[in-house]
């Protein structure tokens, strides 16, 4: 039992991770990110080729290692992240909906099939390998690796929600979310606002996706499909648009799933997922934190 | 005269501001009513209500006879009522004719086996929509091409346009909502006879306008409504005379001295 | 009126060539043209891989075809249409294996169960937002293939084998390959034809007005959550068809054919070649699913090429690389008045 809440949690921080960049967009812009599990990938994929290109490592360097690699991933991804909003979904801000979702798939798409043409489309293993000493608490195993990831997911987290709570741009940002016309007579520079947003939320789903990298040691192209998927079902969860919301969503998830496994058997699990997912939408499209969302007429 | 349209009581609130509080008025038969008051007053709010877009907190609507209270706005328009829409909402990548087909959905007249065999039915139905469409773009003298999407149309023809459709919907009551707004005075004058015309067909009207002019000239009864309230109902001569109506739209006495000292 | 005004609909200057080409696609005998070249291709090339390309491409254009109507003329997005033909695929299978039935005869079979599958998906999430009707879309596209995968009855992983032909008449069986194209061929024309024939139909009209206003439709009396019902479960069957032929091609189905990227192949088919423009759609499917067997040796880079391709058209030509352009005869004249004031006093008597 305490095994199952254990590796649903630490799950759910990864979901919680990438949820968070799903929420941030979608609650400024109105728009779904289709391509976010993609810079996932794309984030283990950056790690994948700075840590080959490093050599071996010796075992004592590997953490502190994997930590440098972290960060210059979280850049790239999040440069990434900036690039697509400019190309790609800046042009289309006032087009219908449907444009915009297309987009978000051709990117999505685009990404793919981009690191599967230079990479190839086999799995690849992760040249560093995160393994650690297991012990026991409350009758879960629990491994040293586990512990030090969702730290790094937990800081992560809790500076975001500082600098959205704290400072001009977190201010600016809720501010955006609320209403994008006031915001720009008001003078906010929206624009670099929203490419913030992307910068940062892309940046979150590259450290996951180097840290998932590191933990499971196997990545390949598709890897971030249904991880998006189920990112997505977080901050539906959550409520979209809330940040705290997404990461609550995001260790529900995780929970709901590890519970679900066990009743119906693992190869149920991602079924079961979408079919919380279908729920939520459904019965309370506003999650559980979220504010209802009236569309005017 | 029998009544068509029974509002009672209506009511609305958004949050804490109850934007329609406490309206009440009759449409009678083939009479033509104008709702005016400020902006913000709640008249666009309460066309919403009584077509279902929006869902009342209180009072009812009342269609000859019929409930329509919190229906939805498309069984209320199957009921009979029509409306056009403050800003234009027409189908923009469709042709004319087909803006004006959408009226004539309800009547039928072919199923989607008609269509996929192109029966006889189907052709019979088809020609005999597109007939209605020209013959209601024709009564509202609609004189720009109807093969080409709407929006290749100037805005007094879209207007044009958007009140044939809601015509062909052929219902007892039609809501227009601010049909003046952006004509110049022709077209003004032409929607006055068109709204004589429209009424002559056994439909009544009741309109949003700002234009005092055309409210006056055109409208049997007028309801002023301010803050969501109802502040005057009556003939166009008894509101012009009413000293809350005159309060609402030029203020207190003090306050038009002060005017007129500026 | 200004002159300006027009602009959009003026004859665009291009040369002969471009003019015929212009003339010969808008022709309105085009359908016929491409029967009849889908019809007379064996003729010139009929290689058991060229039929089969071939016959492949044609069941593409029917998906395609269905698709569009959900898409293109009702303006919802649904990212898990392949579902819809792995249900018809995996009825058909299921039921002629189980009763030894040619697959023909698994039509009433397949009919219900990809309506069912289409009220299924479609009732409880058309009344949501259109992005996440789009999520859930890809959803119950993922949650049907993983079903399929796990259970017995549809032989999980690996699939169905030796699915029975689609019709035998005592020893003529429609199994040799060229056999099987013709049929494939007028049975995809007929659904091709069928879903233009609904586009321009009141149905048809009223997906457009759901499409281009909602609120406007449901003030005309249209029920818009029906109506989009209708446009999902015409789209099922369509797949649930398609899914018949692709059984009966290649008797033998499996999970892996029902992937995400199927869908997404299919969506591009629309999109690039232009949403609720019927003919757009099936040049677009017809691209989509020939263009990498003439492109062999670029294959590794064909989906990212689709990739940035939908990116750039969505970018540049939101409505797709040839859109529909409403147009139609201004008046004919040829209504005679007294149609007219049937038509306008038999709608007044309601």
């Amino acid at each position: 039992m305490t095994q199952i809440i254990w590796d649903g949690l630490f799950v759910g921080s990864f979901y919680a991770l990438i949820a968070l960049g799903y929420s941030m967009v979608y609650g400024i812009i109105k728009l779904l990110n289709f391509a976010h599990g993609d810079i996932y990938m794309l984030g283990a994929f950056i790690g994948f080729v700075m840590l080959t290109s490093m050599g071996g490592l010796p075992g004592a360097l590997g953490i502190g290692a994997l930590l440098v690699v972290l960060l210059v991933s979280m850049a790239l991804t999040g440069g990434a992240g900036v690039l697509i909003e400019r190309f790609a979904y800046r042009p289309l801000r006032k087009a219908p909906r449907l444009a915009v979702l297309i987009t978000a798939v051709g990117v999505s798409f685009t990404l793919q099939y981009g690191v599967s043409a230079i990479m190839g489309s086999n799995p690849r293993s992760y040249p560093v390998r995160l393994e650690g000493d297991v012990f026991d608490v409350l009758g879960a195993r629990i491994s040293l690796p586990q512990v030090l990831l969702m730290a790094i997911a937990a800081i992560l987290m809790i500076s975001l929600n500082t600098y959205i709570q704290k400072t001009s741009t977190g201010r600016a940002m809720r501010s955006i979310s609320l209403d994008m016309k006031g915001s720009l007579l008001m003078g906010i520079n929206v624009n670099s606002v929203i490419t913030r947003t992307f910068f940062i939320g892309s940046a979150l789903a590259g450290a996951a996706g180097v840290m998932s990298g590191a933990y499971y040691g196997k990545i390949d192209f598709m890897m971030g499909f249904l991880i998006g998927l189920k990112a997505f079902t977080a901050a539906v969860i959550g409520g979209i648009g809330n940040i705290q919301g997404a990461m609550l969503g995001g260790l529900v998830l995780g929970l709901l799933e590890a519970f679900g496994a066990s009743v119906f058997g693992g190869e149920w699990r991602d079924v079961f997922s979408f079919v919380v997912l279908i729920l939520f939408l459904t019965l309370r499209p506003t999650g559980i934190l979220g504010e209802r969302v009236t569309e005017r007429v | 005269m029998s009544v068509v349209l029974g509002v009672n009581d209506l009511q609305i609130a958004f949050g804490g501001v109850k934007a329609v509080d406490g309206l009440t008025f009759d449409v009678h038969e083939k009479e033509i009513i104008a709702v005016i008051g400020p902006n913000g007053a709640g008249k666009t709010s309460a066309f919403n209500c009584i077509t279902g877009f929006y869902k009342p907190t209180g009072g009812s609507v009342v269609m000859e006879g019929t409930d329509i209270t919190g229906h939805r706005p498309a069984d209320i328009a199957a009921v009979g009522v029509a409306r056009t829409f403050q800003n234009l909402r027409l189908f923009n990548d469709l042709t004319v004719l087909d803006n004006v087909r959408a009226g004539m959905h309800l009547n039928r007249g072919q199923s989607w086996a008609d269509a996929i065999f192109h029966t006889p039915r189907f052709k019979r139905s088809e020609a005999a929509y597109t007939a209605e469409a020209h013959y209601w773009l024709d009564f509202v003298n609609f004189e720009g091409p109807r093969g080409v999407p709407i929006a290749n149309l100037s805005y007094g023809q879209q207007k044009q346009v958007e009140i044939s459709r809601a015509l062909a919907r052929k219902s007892k009551l039609l809501l227009l909502d601010e049909p003046a707004a952006g004509l110049n005075y022709t077209e003004k004058q032409n929607l006055l006879e068109l709204c004589r015309r429209i009424r002559d067909l056994g439909t009544s009207i009741v309109l949003i306008e700002h234009d005092m002019g055309l409210v006056m000239e055109l409208s049997e009864r007028i309801v002023v409504m301010n803050f969501g309230r109802e502040i005057a109902e009556g003939t166009p001569a008894e509101v012009k005379a009413n000293p809350a109506v005159i309060e609402a739209y030029l203020g207190k006495d003090e306050e038009v001295e002060i005017d007129d000292n500026a | 009126m200004s002159g300006s005004t027009f602009k959009s609909q003026a004859p665009r200057r291009m040369g002969p060539v471009a003019a015929k080409v212009s003339g010969l696609l808008e022709s309105k005998y085009l359908g016929w043209i491409a029967l009849a070249a889908a019809l007379l291709a064996p003729l010139l090339t009929a290689s058991p891989y060229s039929l089969n390309v071939m016959t492949t491409a044609a069941i593409f254009v029917m998906l395609a075809a269905g698709l569009n109507i959900v898409v293109g003329y009702c303006g919802l997005l649904d990212l898990g249409y392949i579902a819809f033909m792995a249900v018809g695929a995996y009825t058909s299978g299921i039921v002629s294996r189980a009763f030894d039935l040619p697959l023909f005869f698994t039509i009433p079979a397949v009919l219900v169960m990809t309506i069912l599958a289409g009220l299924i998906i479609g009732a409880p999430t058309l009344r949501l937002r259109s992005d996440y009707l789009a999520i859930v879309t890809l959803g119950f596209g993922e949650i049907t293939r993983i079903t399929a995968n796990n259970l017995a009855v549809t032989g999980g992983p690996s699939g169905i084998y030796g699915i029975p032909k689609l019709l035998t008449f005592g020893d003529f069986s429609v199994h040799s390959p060229a056999v099987f194209y013709y049929v494939t061929i007028l049975i995809v024309a007929f659904f091709v034809l069928a879903s233009a024939r609904l586009g321009k139909s009141r149905l048809g009209r009223a997906w457009r007005f759901v499409r281009e206003d909602e609120d406007a439709a449901e003030a005309m009396g249209i029920h818009t959550y029906k109506v989009k019902l209708m446009a999902y479960i015409f789209g099922a069957v369509w797949g649930g068809f398609a899914g018949v032929l692709f059984a009966s091609h290649l008797t033998a189905i499996s999970p892996k054919t029902f992937i995400f990227l199927q869908s997404a192949l299919v969506l591009m088919a629309v999109v690039l070649g232009g949403m609720g423009n019927m003919r757009g759609v099936v040049v677009g499917a017809l691209v989509i699913s020939l263009l990498p067997e003439l492109l062999r040796d670029l294959s590794e880079y064909r989906y990212l090429a689709f990739g940035l391709l939908l990116v750039v058209a969505m970018v540049f030509r939101p409505k797709g690389l040839w859109p529909a352009r409403p147009h139609e005869d201004e008046r004919t004249g040829a209504e005679p008045q007294t149609a007219v004031d049937a038509a306008v006093s038999r709608g007044e008597s309601r």
